[in-house]
């Protein structure tokens, strides 16, 4: 088994500004990730060889991409839950790793704002119905599935109550400091750990800050072959390890399974050092983008990738470990929580913002001398999901 | 001999006080409360509760006759939802007694001669009843809902059906047609003094000649009434001293309908003692009477523990429930209809809650969203598999969410993962809990419940509930 360490290389990005895109279709929005990555790249449409789409909700097969007005040439939808970017760039990269393209377009799409309501609907597991085909769900929210973690997590390392909802406020906190940097961001709005504690409950121990938000956005990434790369341009970003991992649902059915973590994260996180050559994440990992959908999630994500040993990530977080300034800065960008969570777009969103700090080009987000950057997503939740993770560097080797 | 062989009652959690109505429709309002189905309950749901009250002692049996006069369904069975969700042997006999407050000792007589005729070694009766009354009318105050079960066999029994005397009367007093929500009735004089009293005194007095007893021979008498005065007065009728009367519970939980007298009678057997006689007449289209005699004590809960834990709700709590006034719909997506294919593919696991245990591994498992196991979660090993119940396991809260945003007729949903004693775990909704006292590691047990509403169907599945104690803190809190 290769790893696909440096055979294929980003040699250009675009990604929408996300929010509630009132006056913006599913094309428009493909149209203007695409042409960003197009102009990043130095290319047009006509140089694209194939494609991959990433959407969950916003279309199904190709046609779905019917708005890029790409001319005859072979498209594919794929979807993998909240990994549905990650999984485009994924595709992308295997089919030019294989040689079998030599440019390939990765771009993730999803149109929330149109359905209505406020939420991420329930994706159909199993038959037409997220309840399954049987009908026997309670039909529970995104939040009371990742609420789990923050209960089971507040009793596992005998954290009062008090002290649990101040810890998840303070990556809330941190992830609005961050998103107000950033004009791509839905919220700019910078909010203090008391006004987080402080919010209507969804589901408890989430409240609002704890949760992500909902919009709509794309992002796009143009992939080459590695020895092609400087052809585009002088700083291409180079493709370290591609990692999923799929549970059958495990956690769900069997007493094993603690809620304090996501084995499907840990899993993909192993593949992907594994493939990286990563021994020391904390230590070699210059900033991460990981899925913060909720406060529960990221907080042990930082446990789950290796960035905290177990049970010590609120240390971490009192430290300021995951700021800007931190050691290892996470969600530089703003997260899902500034960005809402179109789920196609997710995970290329947030290989847009490693793609940026690796070439110097955050802003004010910037990070200092980044070599190695990793972006992670969860699909499902606890008990059941998809774990997949990202590496990327702007050096080869 | 036929007689009973084992009994179980449910009384449902929620009250609604009769003062509270009052006080909505600036009336006065009756002295006590009334039981309520939950939300997410029905005369299936407490038929099931009951029917497992009932089995639990041990006991399995060859038929299921349900009564009721609400059943969900005006064509299909609810006898046979019931008789799979409580897992009887598809050998089992079912039928339903409907369509009249009678139709519970119909039923228990039928049963009788099932069992006599040597048909069935034992045939299970269940009466439950989830009537409505219209808003503002002398049923809202009346009505309530609970359900009652009876074993009906001919060995080892708790007590003997000693003579039996039945009349049918062809009288117009209660009545729903087909497009009615609400019962109605005609005037209320007219109603007892040409029809329940002449026709109740006709049945008793006819079973006292018929087996040459006097009232002094019983110990106890049971039977229903519209409400407490007129029960009140026909004991007197009837010869009875107020002692020896059983309690009608109209001010606990009301007018049970179908399951009233039924419930009345599980009451009047656990307080009996060896030797008692006990005479139980049921009132509707005419009456049934019968001569019961206890036989032994009944051990296990008394009617009063299955009062003990109950929460009063507010009017427009009980409106919403039943459904009887619109409210906006919930923020989330309207979610697609479950498959009937998918449902009876996987019946097993739907209705009866059974899982699989892997011989290689012995891990018990069940697919959260009821899905087959094919493949061991644990250990990968194809199709090697025994039937596994979970239904009748109890739990330990393992985590859990409490859920603004989960759409439910009673707000906020509560989910839980939730861990079998002996192995196996299920993500599931809790119902009837207080979620101020929900914990990690509480004590649960499984609980047959309508998940929703779909393609003019009812969707039933288990939920969790904690497990009530006497004084157990797990109640549902008031919600306003």
């Amino acid at each position: 088994m290769e790893s696909i360490k440096d055979k294929v290389a980003i040699v250009g990005m675009g990604c929408t500004r996300f929010g509630e895109r009132w006056d913006m279709g599913v094309g428009d929005l493909l149209v203007e990730a695409a042409y960003e990555a197009f102009e990043d790249a130095g290319i047009g449409p006509k140089d694209v060889q194939a494609a991959w789409l990433g959407t969950v909700f916003s279309g199904v097969s190709a046609l779905a991409a019917s708005g890029l007005g790409l001319q005859y040439i072979p498209i594919t939808r794929v979807e993998n839950m909240c990994a549905t970017g990650s999984e485009a760039l994924r595709a992308a990269s295997y089919a030019v790793a294989a040689g079998v393209y030599d440019i390939a377009l990765a771009i993730g799409v999803e149109k929330l704002k149109d359905s209505g309501y406020t939420g991420v609907p329930g994706p159909a597991i199993l038959g037409d119905n997220p309840d399954g085909s049987t009908g026997v769900g309670s039909g529970y929210s995104a939040p009371a599935s990742f609420a789990y973690l923050g209960t089971r997590y507040f009793d596992h390392y005998n954290i009062d109550r008090d002290e649990g909802k101040k810890m998840l406020a303070q990556i809330a906190v941190k992830n609005h400091q961050h998103g107000s940097l950033n004009p791509k961001a839905h919220f700019h709005n910078i909010i203090t750990v008391e006004q987080a504690v402080k919010a209507p409950i969804v589901a408890w121990p989430l409240g609002l800050f704890d949760c992500c938000g909902v919009s709509d956005g794309a992002a796009a990434a143009i992939v080459v072959r590695a020895d092609m790369a400087k052809n585009f341009k002088s700083n291409p970003i180079y493709i370290k390890g591609l990692a999923i991992s799929a549970g059958a649902r495990q956690g769900a059915m069997t007493q094993g399974y603690d809620y304090v973590h996501i084995e499907e994260n840990v899993r993909a996180a192993q593949q992907v050092y594994a493939e990286a050559g990563i021994k020391n994440p904390r230590k070699e990992i210059s900033c991460a983008e990981v899925h913060d959908c909720f406060s529960t999630h990221e907080l042990v994500v930082y446990e789950d990738l290796g960035f905290s040993p177990r049970g010590r990530a609120k240390e971490d977080i009192e430290a300021g470990t995951f700021t800007l300034q931190g050691e290892l800065p996470v969600n530089t960008d703003g997260g899902l929580k500034c960005f809402g969570h179109p789920l196609g777009a997710s995970g290329l969103r947030m290989v847009y913002e490693m793609y940026l700090q690796l070439q110097g080009k955050a802003g004010q987000r910037q990070v200092k001398n980044p070599r190695l950057a990793l972006t992670h997503n969860l699909g499902g939740g606890p008990g059941g999901g998809i774990g997949c993770c990202v590496v990327i560097g702007n050096e080869k080797g | 001999m036929t007689g009973i062989t084992s009994l179980g009652a449910y009384i449902p959690t929620y009250r609604l006080n009769k003062e509270e109505i009052g006080r909505m429709w600036k009336a006065k309002g009756g002295a006590g409360e009334k039981a309520i189905a939950g939300y997410d309950e029905d005369a299936v749901t407490m038929a099931v509760t009951a029917a497992v009250d009932c089995a639990k002692k041990g006991k399995t049996a060859n038929g299921l006759y349900f009564a009721t006069t609400s059943a969900p369904y005006k064509e299909k069975q609810s006898a046979a939802i019931i008789a799979a969700a409580i897992d009887l042997d598809k050998t089992c006999r079912t039928a339903e007694f409907a369509n009249s407050l009678r139709a519970g000792t119909s039923a228990m007589m039928a049963a009788m001669d099932t069992v006599a005729s040597g048909s069935a070694e034992e045939v299970m009766v269940v009466a439950s009843d989830c009537r409505i009354g219209a808003p503002k009318g002398r049923f809202e105050q009346l009505l309530g809902d609970g359900a009652a079960a009876f074993m009906i066999g001919s060995k080892d029994l708790i007590a003997t059906i000693e003579g039996t005397y039945s009349i049918t009367s062809d009288f117009t007093d209660v009545w729903r047609m087909q497009e009615d929500t609400f019962p109605q009735a005609a005037e209320a004089r007219f109603v007892v003094e040409a029809g329940y009293v002449p026709t109740m005194k006709e049945a008793v007095s006819g079973l006292l000649t018929k087996y040459s007893l006097t009232p002094a021979d019983f110990s106890k008498i049971v039977f229903p009434a519209t409400d407490a005065r007129e029960h009140a007065d026909m004991a007197k009728a009837l010869g009875f001293d107020k002692s020896h009367v059983q309690d009608p519970l109209f001010s606990q939980i009301g007018n049970t309908g179908a399951a009233a007298a039924m419930i009345m009678l599980v009451a009047a057997i656990e307080e009996a003692n060896p030797g008692d006689r006990i005479l139980f007449a049921n009132y509707g289209d005419g009456c049934d009477a019968f001569i019961f005699r206890v036989v032994k004590g009944v051990l296990g809960f008394t009617m009063k523990d299955r009062m003990a834990e109950k929460v009063s709700i507010d009017y427009g709590t009980y409106l919403a429930w039943r459904g009887l006034v619109p409210t906006e719909p919930p923020a989330f997506p309207p979610r697609a209809d479950p498959s009937f294919a998918a449902r009876w593919r996987e019946r097993s696991s739907v209705t009866t809650l059974k899982g699989f245990k892997c011989r290689k591994c012995g891990t018990p498992q069940i697919h959260t969203i009821a899905q087959g196991v094919r493949i061991c979660i644990a250990c990968q090993t194809k199709d090697e598999f025994d039937i596994y119940n979970f239904a009748d396991k109890p739990a330990k809260l393992f985590t859990y969410a409490v859920d603004i945003l989960q759409p439910t007729k009673n707000p906020p949903g509560v989910n839980g993962v939730i861990d079998f004693d002996g192995g196996g775990r299920l993500v599931c909704e809790l119902t009837d809990c207080n979620i101020d006292k929900v914990k990690v590691g509480m004590p649960l047990e499984m609980t047959f419940r309508k998940m929703s509403q779909s393609k003019g169907t009812v969707n039933y599945f288990w939920k969790a509930k904690p497990i009530l104690g006497a004084n157990s803190p797990y109640r549902p809190s008031k919600r306003s």
